[in-house]
């Protein structure tokens, strides 16, 4: 009696001495997040109510209540309108980008010759477009014109062109289409954007042991009946990683419309509070958003453990 | 000659003997690796096309700009336009100037990821899922939420009125680059969550046996840590390390919040338009308006100027960035 509950103190010291070290090895986070983000956190959100202004060598809060929100959201003339069309963009870009990168990385799991070349250039704009690279290409008028003088030298074997005016005078779920064509004329911004996902599905796929495949085969299960009944589910959680690190990613993009409403508010305006209560109403609609979408997509998802 | 006949033979033999099976099969292959070669070409060509157009751009005279006749190749070949772009940009002190910061920070955020990471993965202590979602927590927020607050907080940085006791007044660190070493020493530099979720998930994966036959041989924790488990995860480290240097090397964030005063290649490229006009200014003594078309083949020269570093590192690396993110077999 009295031996095992030595040992059981010796475990419990054991166990201390781990969760101690463990507390050291994460000691740089906790120091990081308490200074570098709950502060700034909070006082971001404290200044989302207030009326911030700068002065010599100081700055002053003056308590407003809710004015800066319902300034943002009445008597802003462009806020609401940035907020919504971003937010569309944002849903469709994000399922754009889940569906190129899920299709390219089925392709890129094939066995060919000169993979690991495509892999490589698929790879690519992780690199290129990052940071300030991303607003260089939008505005970079000369490409533009470039571009336009291939379209034009070349508009005579439009095929895509071709196929929108046929389906546009269907008339059926016009405005859905015009989504789908925005996007596939946008191609090259989702091509872009979905490096990391692609690599992420990649890694996914070749998880799946093959025996898998060959015992639906066996089964006589066609390429595309194993495609929704093999792949799919077993690489089903990563969807839900990468619709996560799509969403987010694409609301810290630096072409995002709103963020550069709140940087004009903040640098042009220096109307600090208002640009607070702005940043914060997109910070918890998208979060609200990642959240209530992920917790859908999480119920679909199969764990093969 | 008379072996491939056999072949032939063998192979129209055989597919008789399937009931045209094999011809199927292989007819439906050929095909779909000729819509694979096409689809994959298309999409390659995409995400290279805007490299292509920039290096022949950037090759081009000002007369080539504006000649109809010239799309994608110079009439005549000309280096000055990378000169001019160099010189604007003051392209050799911006890149040592990027070099070591970029170098340096990295270097800090994954030293102390590494650290973080390893402590999520290998140890249980109380309030750890706690810990771990305010890591999911640091991902999700946009470093924009809280820029206005930090920004004003190294403006008037203090520690707990210390400062402002000896000197009288809040320190101006604004400009200066010790904050920003001290958020990467803390954790919170460019896409510091991602690292520690990816380094995390790496240690996981690694059998426990390892660590409990050093811990039963006397070895210390950090001394495991430091002799058995880094030189495991040396791969995701280094993949991590060349993320952070990339994407330092582009940001443009929180270098003009932090480095304002600083001469760094993205932040500089993103003035670039406005510092030619006055470049030129200075160098004919008089006010000329830029042509668009001119302005843009600099910005273009440019952008390969930046990017030229990253893509010979990415062509050494390659498979170290892929495979990381591979390997680090990220499930939610």
């Amino acid at each position: 009696m009295e031996k095992s509950k030595t040992k059981k103190k010796r475990l419990v010291g054991l166990e201390k001495r781990k969760a101690r070290a463990g507390y050291l090895f994460i000691m740089p986070f906790i120091f990081g997040f308490v200074v570098f983000m709950v502060r700034p956190f909070v006082q971001s959100l404290y200044m989302s109510f207030t009326s911030v202004e700068l002065g010599a060598g100081i700055f002053n809060m003056s308590w407003t209540g809710l004015a800066n929100y319902y300034y943002s959201f009445r008597t802003d003339p462009d806020y609401v309108r940035l907020l919504t069309e971003e937010l569309l963009r944002m849903v469709i870009y994000s399922f754009a980008i889940i569906v190129f990168s899920f299709f390219v990385s089925l392709i890129l799991n094939q066995k060919f010759q000169g993979r690991a070349l495509v892999r490589a250039v698929f790879f690519l704009p992780v690199i290129l477009s990052s940071g300030v690279m991303l607003g260089l290409e939008s505005n970079n008028q000369l490409i533009e014109n470039l571009q336009k003088t291939v379209e034009t030298t070349t508009s005579g074997i439009s095929i895509t062109a071709g196929l929108q005016t046929i389906l546009r005078t269907t008339g059926v779920g016009t405005r859905a289409f015009e989504k789908v064509f925005e996007v596939i004329n946008n191609i090259y911004d989702v091509a872009m954007a979905s490096g990391i996902q692609i690599i992420i599905f990649l890694s996914g796929l070749q998880t799946i042991p093959t025996s898998m495949y060959e015992a639906a085969q066996i089964e006589g299960c066609t390429a595309w009946e194993s495609l929704w009944k093999v792949t799919f589910p077993m690489i089903s959680s990563l969807f839900l990683v990468n619709w996560v690190y799509t969403v987010v990613d694409f609301c810290m993009r630096s072409d995002n419309q709103v963020i550069d409403k709140i940087q004009d508010m903040m640098v042009v305006k220096q109307n600090y509070g208002t640009a607070s209560a702005m940043t914060w109403v997109y910070f918890v609609v998208v979060i609200a958003f990642v959240g209530i979408t992920s917790l859908a997509i999480s119920k679909g998802v199969y764990y093969n453990d | 000659m008379i072996n491939v006949d056999i072949k032939e033979d063998t192979f129209w033999e055989r597919n008789r003997k399937t009931g045209g099976y094999l011809l199927r099969k292989r007819a439906t292959q050929i095909a779909v690796s000729i819509c694979r070669f096409i689809l994959l070409f298309g999409m390659c060509f995409l995400i290279l096309q805007p490299i292509l157009n920039k290096i022949s751009v950037s090759l081009m005279t000002e007369e080539d700009l504006f000649d109809p006749v010239v799309v994608s190749i110079p009439l005549h070949f000309t280096l000055d336009n990378y000169k001019i772009a160099a010189d604007v940009m003051n392209y050799k002190v911006g890149f040592v100037n990027s070099l070591i910061i970029s170098l340096t920070t990295s270097l800090i955020q994954i030293a102390m990821c590494t650290l973080v990471g390893y402590g999520f993965a290998r140890f249980k202590f109380p309030l750890k899922k706690m810990w771990f979602a305010f890591v999911m927590l640091i991902i999700v927020i946009p470093p924009q939420v809280i820029s206005t607050s930090l920004f004003l907080r190294f403006r008037f940085f203090d520690i707990l009125g210390i400062i402002k006791m000896i000197r009288g007044e809040a320190l101006n660190l604004r400009g200066s680059i010790i904050p920003y070493y001290l958020m990467c020493f803390g954790c919170m530099g460019l896409k510091d969550g991602l690292y520690i979720y990816m380094i995390r998930q790496f240690f996981r994966n690694i059998p426990n046996d390892m660590e409990e036959a050093a811990y039963v041989d006397g070895c210390g924790m950090f001394k495991t840590f430091v002799t058995i488990m880094l030189p495991e995860a040396t791969p995701i480290i280094t993949s991590c390390f060349l993320f952070s240097f990339v994407w330092q090397w582009t940001d443009g964030f929180y270098a003009g919040m932090f480095l304002g005063g600083r001469r760094l290649v993205s932040t500089s490229i993103s003035s670039i338009v406005d510092s030619l006009g006055v470049y030129i200014q200075r160098l004919t003594g008089e006010k000329v308006a830029v042509s668009i078309a001119y302005s843009n083949c600099i910005l273009s020269t440019a952008t390969l100027m930046v990017v030229g570093p990253l893509i010979i590192l990415y062509l050494f690396a390659q498979r170290k960035f892929v495979e990381s993110i591979a390997s680090s077999g990220i499930k939610m």
